[in-house]
């Protein structure tokens, strides 16, 4: 019963914060010293979404493994893996087939990390850098052999076209059996009232030009949430990543869940990876990852273990990655932003007598408010390491109490105690 | 005793049979003869020069691998090698090329700057990780982004000069800054040397090699170090400042991951530029697990790293198969390595156990 007014009061607050950054972004974008309306606009939140899927997919996929008490370091690697795989099978055989054999080539990576760290009870760590090691050669390599003779090179695909695209019905003025259906929200965004027109703009992005695979990837959100927490296999899983010795004394195959969790990872993160090559990239390029499962890791703290709060997460990444492609007004005006933040921070510090989350937070509004006041625009790399500044700034100063599931990283072995 | 190196030995014997049996495997499927290019990969890599070129490269990867050493002597992984050494590289060719200075003086300033910018950069992941308890793998990750693609990208955008071939690099150090190739002396005990320097910084590695033996092995601070990664409450409960260690182990390893760019920095390209090699840090790791964080077994896996990447440059160039195959060994070896060890160490354990089982029950009670 506590755990469900619990659960009932943080979503409660998630929405209140949702919505009070929904006003600030409005005003900032209204009031800054160069005005943009791309913080908000459907085109941005349309792309942002697409961009935000493979961070996402990384992200569960930590999720997965994580929950069943295995760290997924090598989650970049499987979407290496993936992006390869993807993108030469789409060639062959088309994007519905493509993007579904790049996650299967993800199961097999998560097979050989599961085989490493499960079977062999090799440090968690060191096995997923292995594959981050071994990935890149082995696309390199491949692509030597398959792509240099089909028009692509030793770096790259040839190009590939991904699936349809498609926009809801009235809510954004999509085809409903062949007839064009009123754009409801995009008449609301154009009308230009403040708060209303941004709610408008970013929610028809969510609804509008999206492709097919995009929907059925989001899709696994509701459904990991189902897995997890509405199934037996879901609660064995997890019993897994939180006390093994205790689901072991019920009979549970804790070694096979363990063999679940990371294969399921790496089908996540090699569906992401083939997701990025075929649907957002359309060509497999060497090093397009950027990283991404790293940062899926890390929007994976972010969301506090959980699938909702981590897509939340994975979407505010990709619009900060969306950005840098847009306006280059918006970067600047996003300053602003920041530094009213600060100024919440260094208010809260105040009041609760931490002095150095005050300084800290005081000084950094200073220099990036004076910062703003003096440019004209935002270096070309800022929009690049926000995510990461992000990330740092959440686990340096979020007040928020993480829990990671108990028994992560540890290697289990049956019968030891 | 025969035991005992045959446990020593099983392992490393392992993954090397793997991994040659895999990487054959992987050459019959490309349609190459493996037998032939095993044969061009020997002849190549036993000439001079390559091995010059792997010597320069091995000590490269060899401060790398002790810089990971160094956290992973105590549990920590300083993921973070990368970011410190492209970052102190870069500050230190910065400030080499704005400073003149006495020859011996300016290199010194040179590479005390790289080393105090790897310690910043990774001490952040150390303060990090004792104030908020945020797992250095993480914030060494955010950081490495944060130094190459933010922090180098921008400031060489701004610092950047052109040259006639519209180069985007620092400007040069002057000659006073440069350290002279050690051909001459290698040339007093083998023939001429064609084409290729041998870095006066590989000197530098074998002294940071001896340091971090002496270090680990002979020092009250090592001890500390060694007795934390082993295990953490029995250290602390025995006078061990947790915190203190973590903080000094960090800024040794990131002051030590600063020297990783400077054998290339200060013997051939004496500026900062785009060609600068970068991912030495990750290849680090690789490298230190093999080695078993031993100075020795570290400087036997540089050089096996240094030796495969240079004598395999001869397969593309030959056609035999592409090089890419000496990535995907040097992954299986590590792969086959750990798995090898973890098994390996897993039976002497046992055997220990069953040892001393033996040894109770024959003992009068």
């Amino acid at each position: 019963m506590t755990t469900m007014v619990k659960e009932g009061t943080s979503k409660a607050r998630l929405l209140i914060v949702l919505a009070s950054m929904l006003v600030a972004v409005s005003a900032v974008q209204n009031f800054a010293r160069f005005p943009t309306e791309d913080l908000t606009s459907s085109g941005t939140w349309s792309i942002a979404v697409a961009w935000s899927v493979p961070i996402l997919m990384a992200a569960l996929g930590g999720m997965f493994a994580e929950r069943a008490g295995i760290v997924n370091i090598g989650l970049e690697g499987m979407m290496i893996i993936g992006t390869w795989v993807g993108a030469f099978y789409t060639l062959l055989a088309g994007p519905w087939v493509g993007i579904i054999a790049g996650g299967l080539a993800g199961v097999v990576a998560g097979a050989v990390m599961a085989l490493a760290t499960v079977t062999f009870k090799v440090d968690q760590i060191i096995a997923g850098v292995a594959i981050n090691l071994m990935a890149p050669g082995l696309t390199r390599f491949l692509s030597d052999v398959h792509f240099s003779d089909r028009g692509g090179s030793i770096t790259q695909s040839p190009t590939i076209v991904g699936v349809s695209r498609f926009s809801v019905p009235f809510l954004s003025g999509g085809n409903l059996f062949g007839w064009k259906s009123p754009d409801l929200l995009g008449a609301v965004e154009r009308a230009h009232i403040i708060v209303l027109s941004d709610l408008a703009g970013v929610v028809r992005g969510l609804f509008w030009n999206m492709s097919w695979w995009t929907l059925a990837l989001l899709l696994i959100v509701p459904f990991s949430v189902w897995l997890l927490w509405r199934t037996s296999f879901g609660l064995r899983l997890r019993s897994c990543g939180e006390h093994p010795d205790a689901a072991d004394s019920l009979g549970v195959n804790v070694y096979l869940y363990k063999f679940y969790g990371v294969m399921i990872s790496g089908l996540l993160a090699g569906l992401g990876g083939a997701f990025l090559a075929v649907e957002l990239s359309g060509l497999y390029k060497e090093g397009q990852t950027q990283g991404k499962g790293f940062i899926g890791l890390a929007t994976l703290i972010f969301g506090n273990w959980r699938p909702i709060l981590t897509f939340f997460g994975a979407l505010l990444f990709g619009f900060t990655e969306t950005l840098r492609l847009r306006d280059p007004d918006a970067p600047h005006a996003l300053l602003l932003l920041v530094v009213i933040a600060l100024i919440y921070l260094a208010v809260r510090g105040a009041q609760k007598r931490n002095w150095v989350s005050l300084g800290v937070s005081a000084l950094a509004a200073v220099v990036i408010g004076f910062a703003y006041f003096t440019s004209e625009g935002v270096p070309d790399q800022l929009p690049k390491i926000t995510p990461h500044l992000t990330v740092l700034a959440v686990l340096m100063f979020g007040t928020r109490k993480l829990r990671p599931p108990a028994a992560e990283g540890i290697p289990w072995s049956k019968g030891e105690h | 005793m025969i035991k005992r190196i045959g446990y020593a030995l099983a392992a490393p014997t392992i993954a090397a049979v793997v991994a040659i049996l895999l990487s054959a495997v992987v050459l019959l499927i490309n349609g190459s003869d493996p037998v032939v290019a095993l044969q061009a990969v020997i002849e190549h890599g036993t000439q001079l020069e390559t091995n010059i070129e792997a010597l320069n490269r091995a000590s490269a990867l060899y401060l790398s691998a002790i810089a990971v050493a160094i956290g992973f002597r105590m549990s920590l992984f300083n993921i973070g090698v990368e970011g410190q050494y492209v970052l102190g590289a870069f500050m230190a060719a910065a400030v080499g090329a704005q400073i003149s200075l006495p020859p011996v003086l300016h290199v010194l300033v040179i590479i005390l700057t790289a080393m105090a910018v790897g310690a910043v950069w990774s001490g952040i992941a150390g303060v990090m990780k004792v104030t908020r308890n945020i797992h250095e793998v993480i914030s060494t990750i955010m950081l490495n982004v944060i130094g190459v693609a933010g922090i180098v990208s921008y400031l060489l955008s701004r610092w950047k000069v052109e040259d006639a071939n519209l180069d985007t690099k620092l400007a040069d150090i002057p000659a006073s800054g440069w350290m002279p190739s050690l051909n001459t002396w290698v040339e007093l005990f083998t023939r001429d040397i064609k084409r290729v320097q041998l870095h006066g910084f590989v000197l530098v590695a074998v002294a940071v090699g001896i340091g971090y033996h002496l270090l680990i092995n002979k020092t009250r601070l090592g001890f500390d170090l060694r007795a934390t990664g082993a295990n953490p409450l029995a250290a602390e409960a025995s006078g061990v400042p947790p915190k203190r260690t973590i903080i000094v182990a960090m800024l040794l390893s990131g002051a030590v991951a600063g020297l990783v760019g400077l054998g290339q920095l200060l013997g051939v390209d004496h500026n900062y530029n785009l060609r600068f090699a970068q991912m030495l840090g990750f290849a680090g790791i690789a490298v230190a697990l093999l080695g078993r964080n031993n100075a020795w077994g570290i400087a036997f896996a540089a050089y096996l790293f240094g030796w495969l990447e240079r004598a395999s440059g001869v397969l593309a160039i030959k056609g035999d198969a592409p090089r890419e195959i000496v990535t995907i060994m040097i992954g299986v070896i590590i792969l086959s390595a750990v798995i090898a060890f973890a098994v390996v160490e897993r039976r002497r354990l046992a055997d220990m156990v069953r040892q001393a089982a033996a040894a109770t029950q024959e003992a009068p009670s």
